[in-house]
């Protein structure tokens, strides 16, 4: 299996949590999709678990949202491939928190 | 020389406010968790190092953390709380069924015995227990699982289990409170519940005097005399001799029985505060003058105290959690505002001073007695 590695960069209080700062790379096992990168995600930050998508169904919340190259892949299906550029490390996958009053 | 530790939670961040037994220079620490929702911190009274926190935010969801240094730095703890089964549904706000979903941790009660046990009341309204320090969370089903569940509602705050105290002279005794479905009682740790609401009467459901139904803002204990309680409820100040078996009316002669927090005085039982708000819709003091009501006779008779606290154009509510007493020998009484202010009062309520004045909205304050 390939391992790919991929730009992301987290909302600030998600590199809090994290503590991590800036944008980071990690490594993605097999087809890069928004499923692939979470699982990484999740495996070197556990605490990350449950802030971004739900520990048990893996749904999405509801405000958070996933956009790279300038287009929104939040509502993707979370298997789908992600853009070439994202999968070769070229551009981030952001995950933004939505704007959204508080 | 004994000092007081005072943990905030607010809309923005927790804060903790310390001072020695004269309680008039404090330092303030924080902000703790900078723009998350702190909806609660309590100590465990075994190891009052150990602080659970409750942080939450409607972006990314429920963390809990834990100090085991006083507050100085913290460390995320377990986040799944998972109900139990199927959950199936409760009432929704226009009475269709609704799918029970969790949102938030609203309190955490450390165990008064075990540092690793600590219990978290939670929105939409459950009981988790943790027996790790908080790394992982179980239900305990047979709360929600009561046969009157899927008639309980949310209140306007959410369907929230708000209060849980435990009774320290029987073991295995539990009592909670969820708006608005009312108070429960456990007397065998928390595996099977009834409702305890005999007494109770609020006329904004269809039988005023229900089994459940009623809007329970907040239960108060003495802990050397768990069997009395009192209650603030949505309207009406309540007192329970037995055990929550049955209640009673204690407003007596408050200028309004709308209120949200009520505490107990540390040493005299009989000595109880409440903070009366106009309406439920109007959540401000009366006449813009903010005032703690005092009963030394355990409800009915009440006095207000004025002194220190602002007497014109005080518009600012006081939730639930927000109140707090301490165990130093001149007992002091805390409460936070929706306006960021912390009031102490380190003589029983009769004198107030502001700990701090401009924090974000207050939603819960707890005091720690340090030796």
């Amino acid at each position: 299996m390939t391992v790919q590695p991929v730009r992301v960069l987290l909302p600030a209080h998600l590199r809090t949590l994290a503590r991590v700062s800036g944008e980071i790379t990690i490594d993605v096992r097999g087809e890069v999709t928004q499923r692939s990168i979470l699982d990484a995600l999740e495996r070197r930050y556990p605490v990350l678990r449950g802030t971004i998508r739900d520990h048990v169904t893996h749904k999405r919340r509801p405000f958070v949202r996933l956009f790279a190259c300038e287009r929104d892949l939040s509502h993707d299906a979370p298997e789908t491939p992600l853009p070439d550029a994202v999968a070769r490390g070229k551009e981030p996958l952001l995950i933004v928190g939505a704007m959204a009053g508080g | 020389m004994s000092s007081v530790r005072v943990l905030v939670g607010t809309r923005k961040g927790a804060f903790i406010l310390t001072a020695d037994e004269s309680r008039k220079q404090w330092e303030i620490d924080g902000p703790h968790f900078a723009g998350w929702e702190m909806y609660h911190l309590k100590g465990s009274p075994v190891d009052p190092n150990r602080i659970f926190a409750s942080q939450s935010s409607g972006w990314f969801g429920q963390l809990i953390q834990r100090s085991d240094d006083g507050g100085k730095t913290w460390e995320p703890v377990g986040n799944q709380f998972t109900y139990d089964g199927v959950p199936g549904t409760h009432q929704w706000y226009d009475g269709t069924p609704h799918p029970w979903e969790f949102a938030r941790v609203w309190h955490l009660e450390p165990s008064s015995t075990d540092p690793q046990t600590v219990y978290a009341g939670v929105e939409d309204a459950a009981l988790f227990r943790s027996t790790d320090g908080g790394k992982s969370w179980h239900e305990l089903s047979g709360l929600r699982t009561h046969t009157t569940g899927s008639s309980w509602q949310p209140g306007a705050g959410g369907m929230c289990l708000h209060t849980i105290l435990l009774d320290p002279l029987h073991p295995g005794r539990i009592f909670v409170a969820i708006s608005a479905a009312g108070a429960f009682r456990s007397d065998d740790g928390g595996t099977t519940w009834r409702p305890i609401n005999r007494g109770l009467k609020s006329n904004g459901i269809p039988d005023p005097d229900a089994a459940v139904g009623h809007c329970v803002h907040r239960i108060a204990m003495h802990p050397a005399r768990p069997d009395v309680l009192f209650m603030q409820k949505h309207w009406d100040v309540m007192r329970s001799d037995d055990a929550g078996e049955s209640w009673r009316e204690v407003s007596g002669n408050l200028p309004t029985d709308f209120g949200f927090p009520i505490d107990v005085h540390a040493h005299e039982p009989d000595t109880v505060y409440v903070i009366p708000i106009k309406s439920d819709s109007e959540h401000f003091p009366l006449d813009g003058s903010l005032r703690v009501y005092r009963s030394r006779s355990g409800g009915d008779e009440w006095e207000a105290l004025t002194n220190g606290l602002p007497q014109r154009n005080c518009y600012v509510n006081v939730l639930r959690d927000a109140m707090a007493v301490d165990r130093l020998e001149s007992c002091g009484i805390y409460f936070g505002t929706t306006g960021g202010q912390v009031y102490a009062s380190p003589d029983a309520g009769e004198t107030w001073a502001p700990i701090v004045h401009d924090l974000p909205a207050v939603l819960s304050v707890e005091v720690q007695t340090l030796p």
